[in-house]
């Protein structure tokens, strides 16, 4: 009977978000606060095992399971809702912050679901909620990159979904585990993650889309998609080979990305992308030490990067600019923020005492201990790139560089609170690691601060800090658009089918009468379809349908006598 | 022993008959009292009675031992000379289907005609649609060759008149071009008949198949099958023969259109099964003849171009039309495997869009209730994207109905399109066909994008001037609509229904036809 009184948390946090637009002042932002808090409690009072079991068609489900993994991104997850509602308290638009729910819920169903088809329903529960996160932004550019976005992510779901079918038909079990990328089916799930994850070819609706949403928004934006992707990654591919090339390839696209880009949250998405590759590449490992280093790495990245994009936010909530180049000198103004967003960039290049060294440098071990020497170099080489983009770039050009001549305040005081709460946490982490460390899936044996990671780590980032102030004049950003593989459906597919259409209709006037009816037909399909008396929309007449009734019959006659 | 008594003991044996007889008188009736109240009330009752009849019927096949059927001899003339009627697994759950439709539009239907049909006309729509009830339910019944095209000619003529009593004056030209095409389709399927009654000289469709079995497969035999096949193509509005269909449903006035949609092409699906399996065998059909490519085809053609011309549609009651050839073309795409899963897909699939489509039409007739404005009929029945703009704050229920049968439209977990797909899915992957399965999932997108436009049409947009307050359909409306809504749910969740008797009719079918 207990079994009935447990509470899911994620639908603690899905069940208020369908409630919290009907409240209004103090209790509405009672609510916000109060929700997340439920969630993280009820998951803390969860005993671990399979909670809650039903049958449906015939395959044992588990919306409800608990384990060392799941609860930690569980945690997380719970963490940043609470967080990310504290900033976004006073965000004007009323739908964001229920979206942002709906869709931290989601990301915590997904994380606490013990079936693939509970993955998969919480899997497209999230794409809905980020897409409306995004729309709550309201601008022109937000609703069009919106559109791309939830185009990415219902394909991502439909290659996930027929993966998912295929492996259940195959195996007959629902259960979500380690899988082997052996078949199609696995292979589909694998690349359905992967999507999320913002692996390349199909990074590009990372850096598309999180920098449009409002200046809240994004910090939501940051933390679930991409976590979740882990997480599942984690669980259901442990030790896939395949995945440190695409950790490493994921690495090194967001350090250049980054260093060419100039809008502030763009660089931070790429940076995103950049992060995750760390822990794909942990994942890929597949070593106790590694998948510990990727799942403390997933929790410390959405805790530091959650903060920068506060900082970020902050700056553009006060001043409506995203561009480095319009930016700079704000450290006058703006003292919190600019020490925040420090933390935060010291964070994400690891430096000692900072969470981002006591989980990174497991992930750099675990390549040590494996004697991947390569991957440690290309790691070792990706932080001191971190370090150029995001730990000296970012708060740089944002708030010392040139006297930008601005001087707005720091922001109220509820995105004030969200921001210490997350700097806190990143520098408590890194003096204290141990609470994290017990809450890994495996049993840590790793000590962060030697003096031999503590060096290391400093020479690193001395000597790539030193470059930076040498290579100023090259880095300084000047309002470019950076080419993205996105380009490839943004543009120049549109461009592609002008150009075919172009062409075809060229040929009408050589070849009339021969070929050319035919190829007509193609060229015009689409704009005739559009059309409300296009051939398939407008009414036949009478006679053509018999004609088809008399062309099916023929068909089938002699198909029948023939065939 | 008293008549109450000699009644209980005898109707359980007479629910066959009962399940057509009571909705054929009730159309007479209606005629004869010429009030609209009563007509309303005496087909409602009918189609209540059938509805329990059809449950009755359906906990008699289950007590039956597997594949069993009930078997009634109308007249006591026993057949193969008498017309039988026999019910087996998958008629009683079709009758189910239509039967229950029936019972949840008909209380709808009261406050939509009073908008969209003349009041002296009333009694005349429910005779119609008593007699059109009365010939699906025949079709499904019986177990005669003849039998089943004097049903469909009744529920056929019965439905173009409930057609022409569009308000639209498009609805004429629309049950016109329909007369037409359903006449040649009736005409292609009793030509069929004429072939297998010459080949055979039984029309019993039990004795046909016995007999059919027996000899060599000749011309007249194929004719037989490739007339039948596109009569009823026709009539289930399978692409490229499903032209008809959208001006039917688009001009009909809106209980017409639900009904229609739940239950007429299902039914067509249902007799399309009963030739195949049944009659022919499925040996002869799928094995020996290039049958299932052609069907293969055409449904695939349908799944893509009916929802691809949907998306540009610019009127909902069209829009909706062209997803029901779509998700017909789903169905025939199951039928089309020839394994159990594949035709149990298809089984479930026709239940499952029936009760989908029936919600959705419900809800756009409540929208055409609401804002119809009496005096400018062609207008007010016209339902298009610029009039819902803004409709979600004005019609909260009727618009979140929607979407929730737009999901199961689409097919997503938890609604019962989801299980259709699923099955469908699982026959594709059974037989090895996996870009199936990719274009069964692709041509989903296609339904996202149609159910897109209307949430952002009725969430996204503002709404015109003046026209800013609450302004939901009446009880009457919502609650038989929303029947339907939470049935869609509910057989997404728990399948054991659906799922179960669709997969037994499915095995009884394949077993039965080789």
């Amino acid at each position: 009977m207990t079994d009935a009184l447990i509470l899911h948390p994620a639908l603690i946090l899905i069940g208020g978000a369908l409630l919290l637009p009907l409240l209004r002042g103090a209790a509405r932002d009672a609510a916000v606060l109060l929700l997340p808090a439920l969630a993280m409690a009820a998951l803390w009072l969860l005993p671990e095992g399979r909670l809650w079991q039903v049958t449906w068609l015939d395959y044992q489900l588990a919306p409800l399971a608990v384990d060392k993994l799941s609860r930690l991104f569980a945690t997380i997850f719970a963490l940043m809702a609470f967080a990310g509602g504290l900033f976004a308290l006073r965000q004007p638009s009323r739908l964001e912050v229920p979206a942002a729910y709906l869709y931290a819920g989601s990301a915590i169903g997904v994380a606490l679901a013990g079936d693939l088809i509970t993955v998969f329903l919480f899997w497209e529960f999230m794409a809905v909620g980020s897409t409306l996160v995004l729309w709550s932004a309201g601008t022109a550019t937000a609703w069009a990159s919106s559109r791309r976005y939830v185009a990415v992510h219902l394909a991502g779901g439909v290659i996930l979904f027929a993966g998912i079918a295929g492996h259940l038909l195959t195996t007959g079990d629902a259960t979500f585990t380690g899988m082997q990328t052996d078949s199609l089916a696995h292979w589909l799930i694998l690349i359905g993650f992967l999507i999320n994850a913002g692996a390349p070819p199909f990074s590009a609706w990372l850096p598309d889309a999180y920098p449009e949403a409002s200046w809240s928004g994004t910090v939501f934006l940051s933390a679930f998609t991409t976590k979740t992707a882990v997480y599942v990654l984690l669980r259901g591919f442990p030790g896939a080979e395949i995945l440190i090339w695409i950790g490493v390839i994921m690495i090194f696209y967001g350090i250049v990305y980054a260093l060419l880009e100039n809008d502030m949250r763009r660089i931070l998405a790429y940076s995103i992308v950049n992060q995750v590759g760390f822990m794909v590449v942990g994942i890929g490992i597949g070593t106790e030490m590694a998948l510990n280093g990727a799942a403390a790495h997933a929790f410390t990245h959405i805790i530091y990067k959650a903060l920068l994009l506060m900082s970020a936010g902050a700056v553009l909530a006060a001043t409506g600019r995203r561009k480095c180049s319009e930016l700079g000198g704000l450290f006058h103004s703006m003292p919190l923020t600019t020490a925040c967003g420090i933390i935060g960039a010291l964070a994400i290049s690891s430096f000692p005492l900072t969470s981002g060294f006591v989980s990174k440098s497991m992930v750099t071990q675990a390549a040590v201990d494996g004697h991947l020497f390569t991957v440690w170099l290309f790691l070792a080489a990706a932080s001191a790139g971190v370090f150029l983009h995001a730990g000296i770039k970012f708060p740089w050009f944002v708030f010392f560089q040139k006297d930008s001549g601005l001087r707005p305040a720091d922001p109220p005081v509820s995105m004030r609170l969200g921001m210490i709460l997350f700097a806190f946490l990143c520098i408590a982490l890194g003096v204290w690691p141990e609470p994290l460390y017990a809450m890994l899936p495996y049993a840590v044996d790793y000590v962060p601060y030697t003096a031999g990671h503590v060096i290391t780590q400093l020479q690193l980032l001395l000597f790539s800090g030193l470059a930076f102030f040498v290579m100023l004049n090259y880095l300084k950003r000047t309002p470019t658009i950076s080419l993205d593989t996105d380009w490839l459906w943004r543009v120049a597919g549109p461009v592609f089918a002008r150009r075919f259409r172009d062409v075809l209709q060229a040929t009408r006037g050589s070849l009339t009468g021969t070929l050319s009816s035919g190829l007509n037909a193609i060229s015009n399909l689409i704009t005739r379809h559009r059309h409300p008396s296009g051939l398939l929309l407008r009414s036949w007449p009478t006679g053509v349908m018999a004609l088809w009734v008399m062309v099916m019959l023929l068909a089938h006659l002699l198909s029948d006598f023939f065939g | 022993m008293s008549l109450t008594q000699h009644l209980s003991a005898q109707l359980p044996a007479h629910l066959p008959a009962l399940q057509v007889v009571l909705p054929l008188l009730s159309a007479p009736l209606a005629v004869l009292l010429r009030h609209g109240g009563f007509a309303f009330a005496i087909v409602t009752a009918a189609a209540w009675a059938a509805f329990a009849t059809a449950i009755g019927l359906w906990l008699q096949v289950g007590q039956l031992e597997p594949g069993g059927v009930i078997s009634y001899h109308i007249g006591s003339w026993a057949p193969p000379w008498g017309i039988e009627y026999r019910v087996d697994r998958l008629a009683s759950f079709v009758l189910l289907l239509v039967s229950g439709t029936a019972a949840v539009v008909l209380p709808w239907s009261r406050a939509s005609i009073a908008r969209e049909i003349p009041p002296e006309r009333h009694y005349l729509f429910y005779a119609m649609f008593g007699l059109c009830l009365t010939g699906l339910l025949g079709i499904t019944i019986t177990g005669d060759a003849f039998n089943i095209f004097v049903f469909l000619e009744i529920s056929s003529l019965s439905t173009y008149v409930l057609i022409a009593l569009g308000q639209d004056r498009r609805a004429l030209a629309a049950a016109y071009r329909y007369l037409i095409m359903g006449s040649i389709g009736a005409t292609f399927i009793v030509i069929g008949i004429g072939f297998l009654y010459l080949m055979t000289g039984t029309l019993n469709l039990a004795d046909m198949a016995v007999r059919l079995r027996a000899m060599e497969s000749s011309r007249p035999v194929l004719a037989a099958l490739a007339f039948l096949t596109v009569g009823i193509s026709l009539k289930l509005a399978l692409f490229p023969l499903h032209q008809w269909l959208p001006n039917a449903y688009t001009y009909a006035p809106s209980a017409v259109t639900a009904f229609l949609a739940a239950t007429a092409t299902k039914v067509s699906v249902y007799v399309l099964i009963r030739f195949y399996f049944s009659v022919f065998g499925e040996s002869l059909v799928f094995h020996e003849l290039p049958l299932p490519q052609i069907m293969l085809w055409l449904s695939l053609f349908a799944m893509f171009a009916a929802s691809f011309i949907a998306i540009f549609q610019d009127n909902l009651k069209r829009l909706f039309a062209y997803s029901s050839v779509g998700q017909i073309g789903y169905i025939t795409l199951g039928l089309s495997f020839d394994s159990v899963h594949g035709l149990t897909a298809s089984i479930i699939h026709l239940f499952n869009h029936g009760i989908t489509k029936g919600a959705i039409f419900l809800l756009i007739g409540g929208i055409v209730a609401v804002s119809a404005v009496r005096g400018a009929p062609s207008m007010s029945t016209t339902v298009t994207f610029a009039r819902i703009a803004g409709l979600g704050k004005r019609m909260p229920l009727t618009c979140f109905g929607i979407v929730i049968a737009g999901l199961s439209l689409i097919g997503v977990p938890g609604t019962a399109g989801f299980i259709s797909k699923w099955y469908l899915i699982v026959a594709a992957l059974e037989a090895e066909q996996y870009w199936l399965v990719g274009a069964i999932l692709l041509s989903s997108l296609l339904a996202v994008a149609y159910v897109w436009r209307f949430v952002e049409a009725a969430y996204f947009r503002p709404p015109p001037a003046g026209h800013e307050s609450r302004n939901e359909a009446s009880l009457a409306l919502l609650i038989p609509a929303w029947v339907l809504v939470a049935a869609t749910l509910w057989f997404g969740l728990d399948t054991s229904f659906t799922v179960g008797s669709a997969l037994e009719a499915a095995q009884q079918l394949v077993r039965s036809g080789q």
